[in-house]
Formats: structure tokens, C-alpha cells, sequence
């Protein structure tokens, strides 16, 4: 493909809000992760919550949108200058030109399950103040993003689980290449709710610890939430040391709705399509940030794709022991991390990772590390979700 | 910037059509009806079995996932694609309502220990999964939401993968009801289904090329009262007026709803009948 410019981007998680609070975290190798007291959730395991989600307040002609989704959705637009960047860019291309590309599993189907407590006792009707366009459907971040810019052009949601806002790159930069939009807002935003922790639980993916991504003692998953944005444009005028998006990999596992392809092959295929369509060999990546999800299956999965490709030549890991898993904001999130990596020169380690699983044969890091100023030019992200959706994304260093 | 001096046609010749929605069971049916040749007379959706699904998830399978799989595999079949190799985009306003209402049913309750078979079911893709597994297809699956404008998304990203790929795409735009109390938040009447077979080149199987381009005109509404009813009340059915040309065999430029102001503009040429 034709190199993309990332012209701003910005993570909220568990580990801080913004790039500054995401960098100084995973420099100290510290997780965000804290016991679960979500709600009214009482389940054994930890999760990752951004602070001050619930005080966020939107706009005023914006509140029909007001969920906790949507709350995450504009603190993170709101964050590091980057509403500033879009506005700009709206200036630059007008608001038909600007397209909108969100991913997201679950969007605020929070608010229905509260609303579900607030039925009428009689009918059994939902609330007046339970709106589902502008809440529940998956459709709403997007929605919302459009209308806080008030753009006039596309605008699309992706839920393919979690690999939801890595193939909104790709799908972005496909009609960056058509001509159809000169800038793309992509991104995920996906927030805690009952449905995800008691889902996870009842499929016992979840950990009752802090999750410990590649460890020979790996028992499942910390859920975490998060919101993490990029804008994309053409990269005919990008700055020596801007970040560009290389490649993009999409692919399907075609084996189970929850396993992961016990070989690893769609993942193989995922990442061997983007190193296509960056015009690269494996030996180029200097980095790559995994989907290390920590259950059992998955990384042994992911694992041995990565390992069949790369070797032992390239470092690794997943950083889902600091943030949690953010599930269809895990993408985003991720390939913001691979941008700090690259632009800051520091691979991030792994916490909560101790004693590495001896049957994955792959350079792990368990603590960050400065990057060798001539390897890591290139990182590549891994995404994969329910129903075998797997995504995998490069990005470099403009020279 | 000047590299988008020059955008690139989004355009694709249509192969096979698969079709499903109230009182118009597949293609040919819907077909007639368009053509004039038969009244509309709404009725429930029929199902046909997913037939492409192992026994078990056959049995199990959702009305979302039957009309999605139905209506994809009568598209592949007029087309002679090969499904196992067949790059998929699907799109729909949301997903399995019936399973959603039923975790949301048990979460408000005092036992929220939710079937884990339910949980996956829950996801947005779930359709798409249950494709990927039966055709044993590894090709790139889109699945997309855009609330009443999933049919046009869906439709943006197929005709950007057939011009950027250069292979064919199959699009699967697809609806289904929620029951209720969600329903009289979300009224979608019944399930639907509209998918196209799309290929960047013509064969003795093409109906139609299109070509989409942006419009802030309103969209074209069909004729028949009832027909309208459908159009405006399924997302997916925002495709009628297209499959109302590519019935006729006729040529013209059709206008459907996608996210206002910007609507799409369909330039179709139609070939005709073989």
C-alpha cells in the first residue's frame, strides 16, 4: 500500500490519559490493572478502568448520546490536541472529506443492561431516557465522533470483536487510496460492561489475578476499557520522524467462534499479508506488539505463527498486563503503543509476565527496554477477535 | 495535497444476487415482484435452514445468522464463485436481538451466570464467524455497522476492495428484529437480507456494472407503497431501489439513503438478460 501519514494520535486507558501518562507507564513497566469493583460486578478477577470515565460530560446538543461509551468516546477525542488536529484537518479537506472509522465490541450496550433493571413494572418497558441509537448500537461511537466534528461525509463502525479498531485502519486507508476522503479519523472505544465480564467468565478466559501474557502459569484474560484515536492522511508531505501506517493484513481463522486456530494459521496469514502490503521481510520489523491476550489458547496460537515467521530475530510482547485487554479498542490502543515505541526508541516489556511459557519459542521481553537505534524502524501490531478475525498492522518511522 | 487529484471510480459488476425479506423469500421471487409481473403481498420472512452449517450449529442457528448465510450463498451460487476463497463484507445494523435481549434479561437478574454459548453468539461478527467456519474460507471478512445506513457502508467497503484487490467481494447486508422491550426502541419489523456478488471484471454471468459516487439528492423511493414500507423499515432493504433496476434490466442512475447529507448515487448499466 501506499504509505499512510498518522498525523496525530492519542490512548486513554487504565494506565493514564494521554500519550505522556501511556509512555511514562510502560517505561516503568507498571500495570493499570486493580481488582475488579466494577458496578455491581462481584467476580475473582482484575480489571483495567480509566479514571473519570463518568465525569465526562458532553457536549450540551450532544447529551442524547450521553452512555459510558460515549463518555470514554469524547475524553479521548479530547485528549493531546487531537480534536484540535481534526478541526484542522476539516479546515484543510471540508467536512465531506474527513471519514469516521470506529471500532468497538460492545459500544454502550452498558446502558441497556441498567436500563434493563429499570423496566416498567407493569409493561415491562424500557425507560424514556434509554435511547438505543445513540447508546447501544454499535454504530453510536461512530455516530457521535461524526456529529462532535459535525462532518458531513462516511462514517462506519467495525465490530469484529477484538480485532475491531485494527481493521479500521485498513478499511480507512482503503479509501485514502481510492481518492474518496483525504483524512480518516479511526480508532476504538470500548468500555466495561456486564456483558463482557461475566461473558469471559462464563467461557473461563478470565484470570483471577492480573493477567500474565506468554507466562508458563497464564490462566486468561484482565478486561480493561480504553479509547485510542489516529488521523490519517496522505503522506506526500510527512516529516522526517513522523509515523506512517505501511501495511495492513486482514484474514479469518475459518476454525471456531471462541478458539483461536490451534496452529496460529490465520494469524500467520494476517501478518504475512501485511508485510506484503509493506513491501517488507520479516527481518525489517524491529518490534512486534502481540495480541498476547494471555489465555492458554492464544498464546500458544499466536505464538507459534510468530515464531514460524520471525524466528527468535525479533523482540516481542503484549502489553495487555498493563492496560488489560480492551477488547474492540485493543487495536488502537496497541498501534498507539507501537507509535510511542518507535518515536520514543523503547521496546515496552510485559508486566505481571514472570516466568516465560517454554514452548513459545519467540524473543520475549518481559521488561522495557531502550530500542538499538538502527533496528526498530518498523513494528508490527497483532489484533485478533471472536469469530477468527485476525488483523495485523505495520507501522515506520518516515526517514 | 495533489495524489488525490485523480480519485479512483468506485465500480463493480454485479454477478449474483441474493435476497430475503418479508413475503419475498429469495431473488427470483423478489425478481418477479420488481418486474411488475407479480403483486407484493407482505408476509413473514421464510428461512430457509443453514444448510452450510454442521448439524448442531444448524439446529442452533439464529435468524440473523440463517439470513446472512441464506442470502450469501444464493448470491456465490449465480456468481459460480468459489465461497472458499471468497473475500466477505458483512454489514448490519446490529446483531442477534433474541440473544441480546435474553443476556440483558439475565444480567438485570439475581443470576448473571450467562451461557458461555450465548456470550459468543453475542458479538457483532457472529454471522460472519459462523461463514468463515462453514466455507472454511481465511479470506479478509469485513463486518460493519452504520445503524439505517449499514447497507451503503457495507457497499463502500465491498466496491473499495473489488477496485483496490482486483478480486471479487462479496457483500452481505442483512437485518434482524429485536423483540421486546427493545423493540419499541428499535422497531425492525422482521429480518432481511440483500447480498451482491461483486467482481472488478464482467462475465457471462454479470448483471450489471455500478458505479457509486456521492450525492446530497434524497433517495429514490419505490413506487409501490408496500414495497416503500420495507425499504424505510430494514436497513438492509435501502437497497431495493438498486435491485428494482437490476430486476428490469435496466439502466439509470438510482440514489439510496446512506448517512445524510452524504447519500450514494449508483450509476447502473445494465446488461441484457442472457
Amino acid at each position: 500500500m501506499t504509505p499512510l501519514l498518522v498525523s496525530s494520535y492519542t490512548a486513554t486507558t487504565c494506565l493514564g490519559r494521554g500519550l505522556a501518562a501511556t509512555s511514562d507507564a510502560l517505561r516503568a513497566n507498571r500495570s493499570g490493572l486493580t481488582p475488579c469493583n466494577f458496578e455491581t460486578v462481584k467476580l475473582d478477577t482484575w480489571i483495567g478502568e480509566v479514571a473519570d470515565v463518568d465525569a465526562t460530560v458532553l457536549p450540551a446538543p450532544l447529551s442524547h448520546y450521553d452512555c459510558r461509551n460515549n463518555r470514554l468516546t469524547c475524553l479521548g477525542l479530547e485528549t493531546d490536541g487531537f480534536a484540535e488536529r481534526v478541526r484542522e484537518a476539516i479546515g484543510r479537506y471540508g467536512a465531506s472529506r474527513v471519514g469516521v472509522f470506529l471500532g468497538t465490541s460492545t459500544a454502550g450496550i452498558l446502558q441497556t443492561e441498567l436500563a434493563y433493571r429499570r423496566r416498567d413494572p407493569a409493561t415491562g418497558a424500557l425507560p424514556e431516557d434509554f435511547f438505543y441509537r445513540t447508546t447501544h448500537n454499535s454504530f453510536s461511537l461512530a455516530e457521535f465522533t461524526r456529529d462532535y466534528f459535525a462532518l458531513e461525509g462516511m462514517a462506519m463502525a467495525i465490530s469484529t470483536a477484538c480485532s475491531s479498531s485494527a481493521k479500521v485502519f485498513a478499511a480507512a486507508a482503503r479509501q485514502l487510496a481510492l481518492g474518496t476522503i483525504d483524512a480518516a479519523i479511526v480508532g476504538g472505544v470500548d468500555t466495561l460492561c456486564l456483558t463482557t465480564l461475566h461473558g469471559f467468565a462464563s467461557l473461563q478466559l478470565t484470570s483471577g489475578q492480573p493477567c500474565r501474557p506468554y507466562d508458563a502459569a497464564r490462566d486468561g484474560i484482565s478486561i480493561g476499557e480504553g479509547a485510542a484515536f489516529a488521523l490519517l492522511e496522505r503522506a506526500d508531505s510527512a516529516a522526517s520522524g513522523s509515523i506512517l501506517l505501511l501495511g495492513t493484513g486482514e484474514s479469518s481463522d475459518a476454525y471456531h467462534m471462541s478458539s483461536p486456530h490451534p496452529e496460529g494459521l490465520g494469524a500467520r496469514l494476517a501478518m504475512q499479508a501485511a508485510l506484503r502490503s509493506a513491501a517488507l521481510a520479516p527481518g525489517d520489523i524491529g518490534y512486534i506488539n502481540l495480541h498476547g491476550t494471555a489465555t492458554p489458547a492464544n498464546d500458544a496460537a499466536e505464538g507459534k505463527a510468530v515464531a514460524a515467521l520471525f524466528d527468535r530475530q525479533v523482540p516481542c510482547s503484549s502489553t495487555k498486563g498493563a492496560t488489560g485487554h480492551t477488547l474492540g479498542a485493543a487495536g488502537a490502543v496497541e498501534a498507539v503503543i507501537c507509535a510511542l515505541a518507535l518515536t520514543e526508541g523503547f521496546l515496552p516489556g510485559s508486566p505481571g509476565t514472570t516466568s516465560l511459557d517454554p514452548a513459545i519459542d519467540i524473543d520475549y521481553l518481559l521488561q522495557t527496554r531502550p530500542a538499538q537505534p538502527t533496528s526498530a524502524r518498523y513494528a508490527l501490531s497483532n489484533s485478533f477477535g471472536f469469530g477468527g478475525s485476525n488483523c495485523s498492522l505495520i507501522f515506520g518511522v518516515a526517514p | 495535497m495533489s495524489s488525490c487529484a485523480q480519485p479512483m471510480a468506485l465500480t463493480a459488476w454485479i454477478e449474483g444476487v441474493g435476497f430475503i425479506a418479508p413475503g419475498l423469500p429469495d431473488w427470483v421471487s423478489a425478481r418477479s415482484v420488481l418486474r411488475g409481473e407479480q403483486p407484493f403481498t407482505p408476509a413473514p420472512s421464510v428461512l430457509p435452514p443453514a444448510d452450510l452449517l454442521p448439524s448442531a450449529e444448524r439446529r442452533r442457528a439464529s435468524r440473523i445468522v440463517k439470513v446472512a448465510l441464506a442470502t450469501g450463498l444464493e448470491a456465490a451460487l449465480q456468481a459460480g464463485a468459489d465461497v472458499s476463497t471468497l473475500a466477505t463484507v458483512f454489514s448490519a445494523s446490529g446483531a442477534d436481538g433474541h440473544n441480546c435481549h435474553a443476556l440483558c434479561e439475565q444480567l438485570a437478574s439475581e443470576d448473571r451466570q450467562i451461557s458461555p454459548t450465548r456470550f459468543h453468539n453475542s458479538v457483532h461478527n457472529a454471522a460472519a464467524g459462523y461463514w468463515g467456519i462453514a466455507t472454511r474460507s481465511m479470506a479478509p471478512c469485513q463486518v460493519i455497522s452504520a445503524f439505517d445506513a449499514s447497507f451503503g457502508a457495507g457497499l463502500l467497503d465491498a466496491l473499495g476492495q473489488v477496485v483496490l484487490d482486483q478480486q471479487p467481494t462479496l457483500l452481505i447486508a442483512y437485518d434482524s428484529e429485536y423483540p421486546e422491550p427493545i423493540f419499541s426502541k428499535r422497531p425492525l419489523p422482521d429480518v432481511a437480507g440483500v447480498a451482491l456478488l461483486l467482481s472488478p471484471t464482467r462475465s457471462a454471468r454479470s448483471l450489471a456494472r455500478i458505479t457509486a459516487s456521492p450525492t446530497a439528492r434524497s433517495a429514490d423511493p419505490m413506487v409501490d407503497p408496500a414495497l416503500e414500507a420495507q425499504r424505510l423499515s430494514i436497513p438492509a432493504l435501502r437497497a431495493l431501489p438498486l435491485l428494482a433496476y437490476l430486476a428490469r434490466g435496466v439502466s439509470g442512475e438510482v440514489c439510496l439513503d446512506y448517512l445524510p447529507p452524504m447519500q450514494l448515487s449508483l450509476m447502473i448499466d445494465s446488461l441484457p438478460p442472457c
